[in-house]
């Protein structure tokens, strides 16, 4: 079993996906079913900010495709004026792997939430991460089961009482960023329904990532999780436990900037400070470009399942080949070495002539 | 009573070949089965003297039968590992019932296989194995080779390892590597005892072998040391011919099942001028496609091995979705896994080849025997009236024309179809008629390029059907104006958005059975030589060779009786209820508890008799003889 290296250059998240030059606007995005999600659900943001973002890619309406899988999340494809596929629950990945792998002139998206991309399709999800499958996969976080109306999800914080969980939830929750960090995505951020801002600068370079993109997507359920965020959207409480990402930036946040990180020399693993006491120096500066993934992993834990720090922006964009990338690239190098005869294939080495 | 025909092989005498001092009988046809442990090699042997036999002209087929574990402990009797070859002058369909000759490498082998081994027939053993502790291993109270429990057989007893040893000696082998040669030991004198062209099995051992040099001569040493100890010692008389065979004129070649099904894949891909996307996972019996296909690239064939079965099928209805020949290969527990995403399918009528190489169930059963019992599953083992389109092959060579019909189906009617085949023919070979690639006709593909709104609209639906194969259109991604969303949500009729509306379910659910019901399919045809029989035997898939050669001995005996073959499981062939109803009585042979049988019973309301097995192993010629000619005298009676 030797490696081989197929020695691609590396490229663009939508090198090979057709652009136009017609002006593109949101509502050029946008088909003709009516939404249904609840009223104040934090999908109508999400799906705002998409619709709007996607016309600066300038890319060919018909060469984008959502794939979702089943929950309130995954009814996004509905919505969007592009091809689209409603799945099965927990397998949007999957499917998605399929089609990216088939049509490199395609930009694939995955919707999917915490119920469907990381329980019943935790496996699909973080198998595509490792291959690295040019995929833009959002995972909308509301910590609970809108479709079914109130359970308990596998990001729902311990203890949390629902109709499945009358006397509270036992189970520990994931971390979709450090779940994503472990199985070495190489694209991994974090953003906000309520921050149309950051979530766009995240879709951006998302977008622009080639390989598997997984952005998670913070969003309020107002109907069975109402206010599960919101300590992270009210003055005074989002200054003190947002901690932003900026490229290049020292790790820096607070009303006025007090707050930093910093690496604890004995441990390796980070902490917040005051930046007073241990002076701008000793802040570590971001760099979402580094290829060992435990940096992006400690910054994903800095925070707990209270939400007291939560990390936002992009924590990790590496380069490294696309799964979709060399599976093409293999059977081009065959077709290059051998051309495709049947009648060759079909009579093998071995035959022998009836007369 | 070994031969398809219910006689004995046909002998002529004939004088000593020139310089061969033995004497040269020639025969019809001969069942060899070769038996050893798990890691002596059988398989390997079986299958070069397999190809020997097709080289050579024989028709053939053959049975491998081997544990699931890899390594099972060694000179146990779960360890065994067998393979039985058929070859013959004229044309069989059966790997035989019965051995006629049994090469045994030890103990286990031995008394997991003599049961089968009639009296008079040829039993080859490699004594060095047979010792105390290897008896007693296996509950030889004392040594069958001594003790006279093997009388009734003309019995060689051979000291295989020691031979192979002996004739190594040069190369400087350690005595382990030396004799794990011995299986090529046992080939050469079997091959010799058949007067078998022996370059192919030389060249195969050096191409094999071509990084460890010294191990293929070793291996072509004992090859030939086995051909050199019966020319040389006198234990052996006689030696046998077996002419080749008359079949139609043509190119031939020796194919697996498993083997054909992969050729028939790329085949449909370049007749469809479609890339072939494989998504799939391990399972036995069917990681042989995935292999084959793997090494075929070339003809625009991406294979994806998935985290697990359900993401395999998932991967292939996405590339399907795009545009390609999604395909995903499994067994049954696989094929449990796959259902949802079978429905999904059938829900957004995209193309989809499931080929589902059936073995023991339920749960992981047997890994490595056949069994039918899925066809049940592939008919209903969906949520919902999901139907799905089915095809059974019939016999390894056959597996090539059943996916290449199967996938035909696939993309003309845009629906999932599931290919039922089996371990029995998957692992199984015969000699295969090559088609010329001329006469493989080509798989029209209509891809929708342009809006289809019947109202003028300029708009695109997606679930307008054409009105001869209820297809609905295909519109890949891509293609400007077409944009579209499909899911499994019920879809309006025609505009295919969401629906919840009572009515168009019911009409959808109808549509949906219709467009399966109405694909074309050819007539089933009956075999009645004389067509006067008064029993009618069904079958299908791989039951085909016994149920074949079954029918062959009761016609011998001077009964007539009349056999239908389903290729075509779902939807069934029009004529069958005419043929159902034109006998008196019907009996349906299954390697299951009787599925077909039920939904004969179901459909036709015949009163069809179920015969069943499930043993793991294919049906002896010899039991369905009994079966059918029981039923013919009760009818006549
Ligand atoms: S249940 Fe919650 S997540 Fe689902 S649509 Fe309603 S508000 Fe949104």
């Amino acid at each position: 079993m030797t490696a081989i290296d197929l020695g691609l250059p590396t490229l663009g998240g939508l090198e090979g996906v057709p652009t136009t030059d017609a002006r593109q606007t949101a509502k050029d995005f946008t088909s003709d079913q009516e939404v249904r999600w609840c009223p104040g659900c934090g999908d109508y943001a999400i799906l705002a900010a998409v619709r709007s973002f996607l016309p600066e890619l300038g890319l060919r309406r018909e060469n984008i495709v959502f794939v979702s899988g089943i929950g309130c999340s995954s009814r996004f494809p509905y919505y969007m004026n592009t091809y689209g596929m409603h799945s099965i629950h927990g397998r949007a990945p999957a499917i998605a792997t399929g089609l990216s792998v088939s049509r490199p002139d395609l930009s694939v998206w995955v919707v999917t939430g915490d119920g469907d991309g990381l329980s019943i399709g935790g496996n699909h999800l973080v198998h595509a991460l490792r291959r690295n499958v040019n995929l833009k996969i959002l995972l909308f976080n509301n910590r609970i089961y809108g479709l079914t109306k109130g359970q308990y999800s596998p990001t729902s914080e311990v203890g949390k009482v629902t109709k499945s969980t009358p006397m509270g939830s036992l189970d520990h929750p994931f971390n979709p960023v450090s779940l994503a960090l472990g199985a070495e995505g190489t694209f991994v951020a974090r953003a906000l329904d309520s921050d149309r801002k950051q979530l766009t600068e995240v879709l951006r370079a998302a977008a622009q990532h080639r390989g598997s993109a997984l952005v998670e997507i913070y969003q309020n359920c107002p109907i069975f999780n109402d206010g599960a965020f919101d300590v992270l959207k009210e003055p005074g409480e989002r200054e003190r436990r947002i901690v932003p990402l900026r490229q290049g930036e020292p790790i820096r946040f607070g009303a006025d900037g007090e707050y930093g990180v910093v690496r604890d020399p004995a441990t390796g693993s980070l902490q917040v400070r005051k930046v007073a006491e241990v002076g701008e120096a000793a802040l570590v500066v971001h760099d979402a470009t580094r290829d060992d993934p435990s940096y992006a992993f400690a910054l994903s834990r800095l925070g707990g399942q209270d939400l007291d720090y939560t990390v936002t922006g992009v924590f990790r964009s590496v380069d490294r080949p696309s799964y979709d990338d060399l599976a093409r690239a293999q059977v081009e190098q065959a077709r290059t070495a051998k051309p495709a005869d049947l009648g060759a294939l079909l009579r093998g080495k071995d035959t022998w002539t009836v007369e | 009573m070994t031969a398809d025909v219910g006689s004995s092989p046909k002998v002529s005498h004939g004088a000593p070949a020139p310089g061969r001092p033995t004497e040269v009988r020639k025969l019809d046809r001969v069942v060899i089965r070769f038996a050893g442990d798990s890691g002596d090699g059988m398989q390997l042997t079986g299958d070069r003297f397999t190809s020997e036999a097709a080289a050579f002209g024989n028709d053939l087929a053959t049975l491998p039968n081997f544990p699931a574990e890899i390594r099972a402990p060694q000179g146990t009797l779960p360890g065994v590992s067998s393979f039985q070859l058929h070859f013959a002058d004229y044309d069989i369909l059966t790997p035989g019932d019965r051995p006629d000759v049994l090469v045994a490498m030890n103990p286990a082998a031995l008394k997991a296989n003599i049961g089968d081994l009639p009296h008079g027939g040829t039993l080859i053993v490699n004594t060095d194995e047979f010792t105390k502790r290897n008896l007693t291993k296996v509950g030889y109270d004392s040594d069958p080779l001594e003790d006279g429990s093997l009388d009734a057989y003309t019995v060689h007893k051979v000291a295989m390892a020691t031979l192979t040893r002996g004739a190594l000696e040069e190369t400087g082998l350690t005595k382990k590597d030396a004799e794990r040669a011995k299986n090529m030991f046992a080939l050469g004198l079997l091959s010799w005892m058949y007067h078998r062209p022996t370059e192919g099995t030389e060249r195969f051992l050096r191409e094999k072998f071509a990084k460890k040099p010294d191990i293929a001569e070793a291996n072509v040493l004992a090859f030939r040391a086995g051909w050199n100890f019966g020319e040389t010692t006198e234990a052996f008389a006689v030696t046998y011919e077996v002419a080749p065979a008359s079949l139609p004129r043509g190119t031939y070649r020796q194919i697996t099942g498993n083997t054909a099904l992969a050729y028939g894949i790329v085949a449909a891909g370049q007749l469809a001028s479609l890339p072939v996307f494989l998504g799939t996972y391990p399972i036995t019996p069917a990681s042989d496609v995935l292999h084959e296909l793997a090494k075929h690239k070339n003809f625009g064939v991406t294979t994806f091995q998935a985290e697990d079965e359900i993401a395999g099928v998932g991967a292939a209805l996405g590339a399907s979705f795009g545009g390609a020949l999604g395909v995903t290969t499994t067994s049954g527990p696989g094929l449990a896994l796959k259902s949802e995403t079978i429905g999904l399918a059938v829900m957004t009528e995209l193309p989809l080849l499931v080929c589902d190489i059936q073995r023991g169930g339920p749960s992981t059963g047997l890994p490595t025997k056949t069994e039918q019992a899925d066809l049940l599953q592939a008919m209903f083992g969906r949520n919902g009236e999901a139907p799905v389109p089915i095809i059974a092959p019939r016999s390894p060579a056959d597996c090539f024309d059943a996916a290449v019909e199967a996938a035909r189906i696939a993309l003309t009617y845009r629906t999932p179809v599931l290919l039922l085949s089996d371990g029995y023919i998957a692992n199984g070979s015969e000699p295969w008629l090559v088609p010329s690639v001329d006469e493989l006709a080509p798989i029209e593909v209509d891809f929708a390029t342009e809006p289809n709104a019947p109202d003028g609209s300029g708009e695109f639906w997606p679930y307008l059907r054409d009105p001869r194969t209820l297809a609905r259109p295909w519109a890949v991604p891509g293609t400007p104006g077409l944009e579209h969303r499909i899911g499994g949500l019920e879809k309006a009729e025609g505009k295919g958005n969401i629906s919840y509306d009572p009515d168009n379910h019911d009409r959808m659910v109808r549509i949906r059975q219709a467009k399966v019901d109405g694909i074309a399919v050819p007539d089933v045809e009956v075999d009645d030589p004389t067509g006067d029989a008064e029993l009618l035997v069904v079958g299908w898939g791989s039951t085909y060779g016994p149920i074949g050669a079954a029918c062959r001995r009761v016609r011998r005996l001077g009964m007539t009786i009349a056999h239908a073959h389903l290729r075509h499981l779902n939807p069934m062939p029009r004529n069958l209820g005419d043929v159902l109803r034109r006998y008196r009585r019907v009996v349906v042979p299954e390697m299951n508890m009787g599925q077909l049988a039920m939904l004969l019973r179901a459909r036709y309301l015949v009163d069809a008799v179920s015969h069943t097995k499930v043993a793991g192993l294919p049906f002896k010629a010899e039991e369905l003889q009994g079966v059918f000619t029981e039923i013919i005298k009760g009818v006549a009676a």
